[in-house]
């Protein structure tokens, strides 16, 4: 990909990567919608919709909490989005959403550690402006709180566009093809996927009294549907 | 949870107007702007709450209003949407000029609950029923644009309204806010959303699955036996690896066979 082509990803992936913490949290960053519209972007948002479903399922096990570190989906499922979606067409389906799925958890891992440092530096000018939120100055104030978002923004700009730049070739590598056949990928990408999904659902019904039976109910019907279709 | 004393009666609040109502709101929305290990959540309350300050005597050039600027700047930490139940209660605090060692003690007190309540209520339970929600639209067939329609139209007007709700009850109750984190849907939401997740969770997990390989037997039977070994060894040690963890290591491993061979 040239640079001008992954511009509209870079200006995306700042856009998303603020909202997973400092501006709106609106949700734009899960990666089911950041895939799926870094997957229009590239032209196919169904590819981008799927490698967002399969992404979502791992992001279920995640809780946001304060000041945990975890992975930052909305950059990374630009990233995931763009190349699933971008992949050549010639190219087999299952090895280029597997390769796509695994630059998106890179992503998400590395975006988890930008977070992180980022926060520390916000504490360094965070330490250094004390003296001025000590006598109530409303610009320094101001300051830091939109210091802190461009610098949110240029983090997740940076991430997209560097992990498209860098994981590309090495996604295509993989999803040029090779000796394992389609169905292995398949069963692998959605088996772990679905068992994360199993876990999240554990640790939300053993929270909640009586919630085992609506997970039992849940899938008697998810089950009534597959029979019906 | 226990309601701590009242410090002050809840009376008449000073009015506020509506472009300063405006812009609070809008504030609440980057109050994690700056957050860091620091001060945490404490620039961005002095951010948000900086329109009503305003109003003191003095106005932005008056002692009052600088005192107050810097004591909403302190240390503060809460969920972020439910900042604004502090917010509200803050910006009327100080424009009732409560002394600032009720403040203190207040913002202080409040810290705890607003995290646990919210962490418990949006991100462990609403965040999921609605990602759960569009999984299901997804499996039965959605659209990209009515997928994306459904989760983010539902998760907002919790999310949104959880903001507005919390500025309304907090400039209401002012320092006796805390029983407004009493209120029955706070206390019973995350119960009957739990069961909403198990539900729609269940629902999704099957549909999702048969339409994930195939109509094929063997593959389908392979792809439920690994989600339920994986998903077992996941629930017995959890807390110590990720789903995502494992399944980057099994996917590379997959990759880097595919490529060297």
């Amino acid at each position: 990909m040239s640079l001008i082509e992954i511009l509209p990803y870079v200006l995306l992936g700042g856009v998303l990567g603020l909202d997973v913490v400092s501006f709106p949290q609106a949700m734009v960053s899960r990666p089911i919608v950041a895939a799926t519209v870094a997957g229009a972007f590239a032209g196919n948002a169904l590819h981008g919709l799927m490698l967002g479903a399969i992404v979502e399922l791992f992001a279920l096990e995640m809780l946001a909490v304060g000041a945990s570190r975890y992975p930052e989906w909305g950059s990374a499922s630009v990233v995931g989005g763009a190349l699933f979606a971008g992949s050549a067409p010639s190219l087999p389906l299952a090895p280029s959403l597997a390769a796509a799925i695994i630059a998106t958890l890179v992503v998400a891992w590395i975006g988890g550690w930008s977070m992180y440092g980022l926060r520390r530096l916000n504490g360094v000018r965070a330490r250094r402006a004390l003296p001025k939120l000590e006598r109530g100055d409303s610009d320094e104030v101001s300051r830091l709180q939109l210091v802190g978002l461009t610098s949110d923004f240029v983090r997740g700009a940076l991430l997209a566009g560097v992990g498209i730049a860098v994981l590309a070739p090495l996604a295509n590598l993989v999803a040029d093809g090779g000796p394992i056949p389609d169905t292995v990928y398949l069963v692998a990408i959605w088996g772990l996927a679905l068992a994360a999904a199993v876990s999240a659902l554990w640790v939300i019904i053993r929270g909640s009294s009586g919630a085992e039976w609506w997970l039992a109910a849940g899938l008697v019907a998810g089950v009534g549907i597959v029979v019906l279709r | 949870m226990s309601e701590p004393a009242p410090l002050m009666p809840a009376s008449e609040p000073v009015a506020l107007p509506p472009t300063s109502w405006a812009e609070m709101y809008l504030r609440t929305l980057a109050v994690q702007g700056s957050w860091n290990y620091e001060l945490l959540l404490g620039p961005g309350i002095g951010f948000c709450v900086e329109p009503a300050l305003r109003r003191l005597p003095g106005g932005p050039d008056g002692d009052a209003y600088r005192k107050a600027l810097a004591r909403e700047s302190r240390y503060f930490n809460a969920h972020p949407y439910f900042v604004s139940l502090a917010i509200g209660a803050l910006a009327r605090a100080e424009l009732e000029r409560v002394p600032p060692v009720q403040l203190e003690r207040f913002r202080t007190a409040m810290c705890g609950p607003l995290g646990s309540v919210g962490d418990r209520l949006v991100w462990a339970r609403w965040l999921p029923l609605c990602s759960a929600l569009a999984l299901l639209a997804y499996a039965l067939g959605a659209s990209p644009g009515a997928v994306l329609l459904i989760f983010l139209a539902l998760y907002n007007v919790g999310h949104l309204g959880l903001r507005g709700w919390g500025f309304w009850a907090g400039w209401r109750s002012g320092m006796r806010v805390a029983g407004a984190l009493n209120a029955a849907p706070l206390r019973q939401g995350p119960v009957y959303l739990g069961r909403g997740v198990a539900l729609v969770g269940g629902m999704a997990l099957p549909v999702l699955l048969a339409g994930s390989v195939g109509p094929a037997h063997l593959p389908l039977a392979a792809t439920t036996i690994v989600a339920l070994a994986i998903g077992t060894l996941l629930v017995r040690i959890q807390g110590r690896v990720e789903g995502w963890r494992v399944a980057l290591i099994a996917l590379a491993g997959l990759a880097l066979i595919s490529v060297l061979r």
